[in-house]
């Protein structure tokens, strides 16, 4: 690979990039959405307009790549909630025989749950609506994995929390890592003329993959020792005992908080505890990031674009939520009686506010 | 800016001192090399600069040393991470974040710089490190020279007073390597940077060093001294000093410049020589490449003892086209059933077919316009290459110009996209693993990937079952290449030059006509390499074809007969070595530069010349 090679390949230049958060805003957005419907030509909609997007957004980086492995992931969970519908019954009821399985009988106490037997059109009708609302929603983390890696994302949390994210990032990486080196040692036992495939090939790997992996651990380690990584600036004891105080404080008002807004007797004050609870929690985060150092290179812009993009996601989230309530039977077609799901003109409309982000210029033109 | 003041440096577990008695120092802008032997502690008295060494790795570390007035005892590496830039022997278990701008910038986060100082520094070093094409590439994607250049570049941004380098170019290309000695040199002579590093292949670096701090043996006290005084002494020398040493000269030459003016005399002994005919093979016609092949048909006949055949092989008739392991593939393994040869045997596609005839016995491996897409990239186009029992070829080329691409198609490792690859009639990536041990075997860029167990001795029976041969021959094999070695040693114990050779053991087992090696003289000193490439001429006048994908010019210099030249996939050339080389100002070794016009390859050369 040469510079020359490159000037073809659509690289992502980090001045027109957008904020990772506003990709990850969108994606959860859309995910809300698919949560609040089981139409299938909503969710249909929905997946497709996502697609799109990244179709037209997705970066030439590797971790691009994992758009394919979610919706592969999306299908087996549809596939998954289908077959599980069909061979354990479901209590949908239904007339629509399709067929019948052989049913397999369950002593007494295994009671309620039912192997094989009728199979009918509504239960499976019923499955696929449920599973497409899941795979929908994954379908709509891997757009956002797609679009803005979650590397990036991190870099945008506090500072107080930065070297933790750091930590998690790097954790991250190993599993791509240990990937790369199952794939070069079966290709190393392909050249000692043992079979590169099968289990027993993964196997045999197995301990000198770790070997590697912890090795590479280590050195990574020291790299990031000898970089400067961990520095803490001096701050006076006060204002690190402060700094505790807070942030424990916060925490245990956000679980009382929490715990009283649950609780029927708590009403009145869960509310107000948390708050503070949270506000108490973030000063003392706020007032953490002065121990940390560390400065931003070029932190990523929250632009117009940005909001662009977060607002068409938060549009389709907030349209299909007030369908859901305004128009339940459309969002939600009956499968006792069966009808065929017709088409709501405004939710629909509104899941295609969602291809917005489509408009926005490519970033490298 | 660096002093070591009788440092010794004990690991745990270890009954002796991996150095000892260090006491040098090193002033402000000065560029010192660290040389010496595999396994002598030059990473040890590197990481402790870094201070990595003993507050990361353990072991005791007795004495001082003082980096920028700083203590390593009382300050932690990220504490000294402003005052020191450390680049380690692997790029990949340096980088932390995923692009190449990020990454430059990361160093800088660490230590708070403001934001404007940060920005204007990356575009700097981007453009000193050649990096600025590169900047929002994700790091995975680069080649081997690329990120050696943003792991230097990562460490240059915090503008560190001392940077400490382990093999900084022994990854690259002659090209990319010397690219990056102009960026250290610069560094030193405009911003008064101090460098400490470790290289073994003091050819490329000796010449911008100010001092060399010389660590002769385990835990040895160092010399340290002038390069030239330095050089009269070590027992790791680069070909130029060899010359020198040779010729007599002194002080003794560290540049090719240097050398050649000296070398008048040396070319007109050697000139003379060749007349008198007291050196049979060195014809005005092409010495090189007669001396070469007289030097492999030695190599055949000795193994052989076909001592009369020495002559035949070392006058090739045609003009010397054609190395000369002619006489000694005949002898050679019988595996493909073709009766001797006596006469040399020439390959098709040379420039002079009409005065060759057609081969007797076909080709070990037969590459037909191969072409190779790995992730949309193009590795390889329209590549032909066809390799001849008893032929040794390097693969020369920049990093990523598709050298390993072409190796791993050849044992199947890579399916061609377009284009076909036969290896002893088979196909390699249909063939099923064992059937193809028995044809093709490669040594891969790390040898330590072919080792899954915990002895030698259990490698050894692993190998033997594996390509189904009679037990005890790969230990045979090894106790050939590596004398010494005990049956319980952990092979991650052994140094790089001993896994290598273990690694080749084990793939010679199956007995593969066709050996492939993927850069194999990384990280190994002279000594070890001087034994491999006696270890490879001895196994190509057994027969074997050997392909090396190479950045060491001297290496290819001393063993191949032919040279294929690669670059962005393509075969930009392709003939004997003496040609290739001694036409392209970088990929010639130094002695070729040295005597050129006459056109010499190795010291071993001269030496048998002058003898």
């Amino acid at each position: 690979m040469s510079p020359g090679d490159l000037r073809g390949c659509p690289g992502r230049s980090r001045r027109t990039t957008l904020h990772p958060g506003a990709w990850w805003l969108w994606a959860v957005s859309l995910g809300t959405a698919a949560t609040r419907t089981t139409n299938p030509l909503l969710l249909g909609l929905l997946i497709a307009a996502s697609g799109y997007v990244v179709a037209t957004h997705r970066s030439p980086a590797p971790w691009a790549r994992s758009y394919t492995a979610f919706v592969k992931l999306a299908l087996a969970v549809l596939l998954v909630r289908v077959v599980f519908a069909v061979a354990l019954g479901s209590p949908i009821p239904g007339t629509h025989t399709l067929l019948t399985l052989p049913e397999i009988p369950l002593p007494h106490w295994a009671q309620g749950i039912r192997l094989g037997g009728r199979v009918t059109a509504e239960a499976v009708v019923f499955a696929a609506y449920d599973g497409l609302k899941l795979a929908t929603l994954l379908v709509c983390v891997g757009a956002a994995n797609a679009l803005a890696s979650p590397t990036r994302l991190l870099k945008s949390l506090p500072g107080a929390l930065y070297e933790t994210g750091v930590a998690v990032v790097v954790a991250l990486t190993f599993a791509p890592h240990l990937i790369a080196d199952v794939q070069r040692l079966r290709a190393a036992r392909r050249l000692r003329g043992r079979p590169d495939r099968g289990v027993r090939g993964l196997l045999q790997v197995g301990l000198p993959v770790l070997e590697g992996a912890l090795e590479r651990s280590v050195a990574l380690a020291a790299a990031m020792e000898s970089r400067g990584y961990g520095r803490t600036a001096e701050v006076p004891a006060r204002v690190r005992r402060t700094t505790a105080a807070l942030t424990l404080g916060g925490l245990l008002g956000v679980c009382a908080g929490t715990y009283g807004m649950l609780t029927a007797e708590g009403g009145s004050y869960g509310l107000p505890v948390l708050l503070a609870g949270v506000a108490a929690a973030l000063a003392g985060l706020r007032l953490g990031g002065r121990r940390s150092l560390r400065t931003r290179y070029r932190p990523d812009p929250w632009g117009p674009r940005a909001w662009l993009v977060t607002g068409s996601g938060a549009a389709v989230a907030a349209l299909l939520t007030l369908a859901s309530v305004r128009d339940p039977q459309a969002l939600h077609p009956g499968v006792v009686p069966l009808v065929a799901p017709a088409l709501p003109l405004w939710p629909a409309a509104a899941v295609l506010l969602a291809l917005l982000p489509a408009l926005v210029p490519r970033e490298h033109p | 800016m660096i002093r070591f003041e009788d440092v010794s440096v004990t690991y745990e577990g270890a009954a002796e001192p991996v150095v000892a008695g260090v006491d040098f120092e090193v002033p402000e802008g000065e560029l010192v090399l660290l040389a010496g032997p595999s396994g002598v502690g030059k990473s040890t008295v590197l990481g402790a600069v870094s201070g990595l060494v003993p507050h990361f790795t353990g072991g005791t570390l007795r004495g001082r040393v003082t980096v920028a007035g700083r203590d390593t005892r009382t300050h932690q590496p990220r504490h000294l991470a402003d005052v020191v830039g450390t680049v380690g022997q692997d790029p990949l278990a340096h980088f932390v974040t995923d692009t190449v701008e990020d990454e430059l910038a990361y160093g800088m986060e660490s230590l708070g710089l403001a934001p404007e100082v940060m920005r204007r520094r990356v575009e700097e070093t981007l453009d000193l490190l050649g990096l600025a094409g590169l900047r929002d590439r994700p790091i995975a994607t680069l080649s081997g020279g690329q990120r050696q250049r943003v792991a230097i570049g990562s460490v240059l941004t915090p503008h560190p007073q001392v940077l400490v380098l382990d093999e900084p170019t022994s990854a690259l290309d002659p090209a990319a390597a010397e690219e990056v000695l102009a960026v250290l040199q610069r560094l030193v002579h405009d911003l008064g940077t101090t460098v400490l590093m470790a290289e073994h292949r003091l050819e490329r670096v000796i010449q911008y060093a100010d001092r060399v701090v010389l660590l002769p043996g385990p835990g040895e006290p160092p010399v340290v001294g002038a390069p030239a005084e330095v050089m009269a002494v070590s027992p790791v020398f680069p070909p130029v000093v060899d010359l020198g040493r040779l010729a007599g000269w002194s002080p003794l030459p560290l540049t090719v410049r240097d050398a050649r003016r000296r070398a008048a005399g040396l070319r007109a002994r050697l000139s003379a020589r060749a007349e008198t005919g007291s050196v049979a093979t060195a014809t005005a016609a092409g010495p090189v490449t007669a001396t070469a092949g007289g030097e492999a048909a030695v190599a055949a006949g000795r193994r052989a003892s076909g001592a009369a055949r020495v002559g035949t092989g070392g006058a090739p008739s045609g003009g010397g086209a054609v190395p000369a392991p002619a006489s000694g593939h005949s002898l050679g393994r019988p595996r493909h059933g073709a009766p001797d040869v006596p006469s040399p045997r020439r390959s098709l596609f040379r420039r002079r077919p009409a005065a060759a005839p057609a081969p007797r016995r076909p080709p070990i491996a037969d590459v037909r316009s191969l072409s190779l897409h790995r992730d949309r990239v193009r590795a390889l186009r329209h590549v032909n290459l066809t390799v001849a029992p008893g032929e040794t070829i390097a693969l020369m080329g920049r990093n990523g110009a598709g050298k390993s691409t072409l190796l791993s198609s050849l044992v199947g490792l890579l399916a061609p996209t377009a284009g076909s690859v036969t290896v002893g009639g088979l196909t390699p990536h249909r063939t099923p693993p064992p059937t193809l041990v028995r044809e093709v075997g490669l040594v891969p860029q790390d040898p330590r990937d072919l080792l899954y167990t915990d002895t030698v001795a259990e490698e050894c029976t692993a190998a033997d079952r594996d390509a189904g041969a009679a037990p005890g021959t790969c230990r045979a094999l090894v106790s050939g290449l590596l004398p010494g070695i005990a049956d319980d040693t952990h092979p991650r114990d052994l140094s790089e030059g001993q896994c290598l050779a273990l690694a080749l053991a084990v793939v010679l087992t199956a007995r593969p006509p066709l050996l492939l090696l993927d850069e194999p003289t990384r990280g190994l000193d002279y000594a070890a390499k001087a034994r491999l490439v006696a270890v490879l001429r001895g196994l190509a006048a057994e027969g074997h074809a050997i392909v090396l994908a190479t950045h060491d010019v001297e290496l290819a210099a001393e063993l191949a007969h032919r040279v294929v030249l690669l670059a962005e996939g393509e075969v930009i050339a392709d003939g004997p070595t003496a040609e290739i080389v001694v036409s392209s100002p970088s990929f010639a070794p130094q002695v070729t530069k040295i005597l050129a016009p006459q056109r010499w390859l190795t010291v071993a050369e001269v030496r048998k010349a002058l003898a």
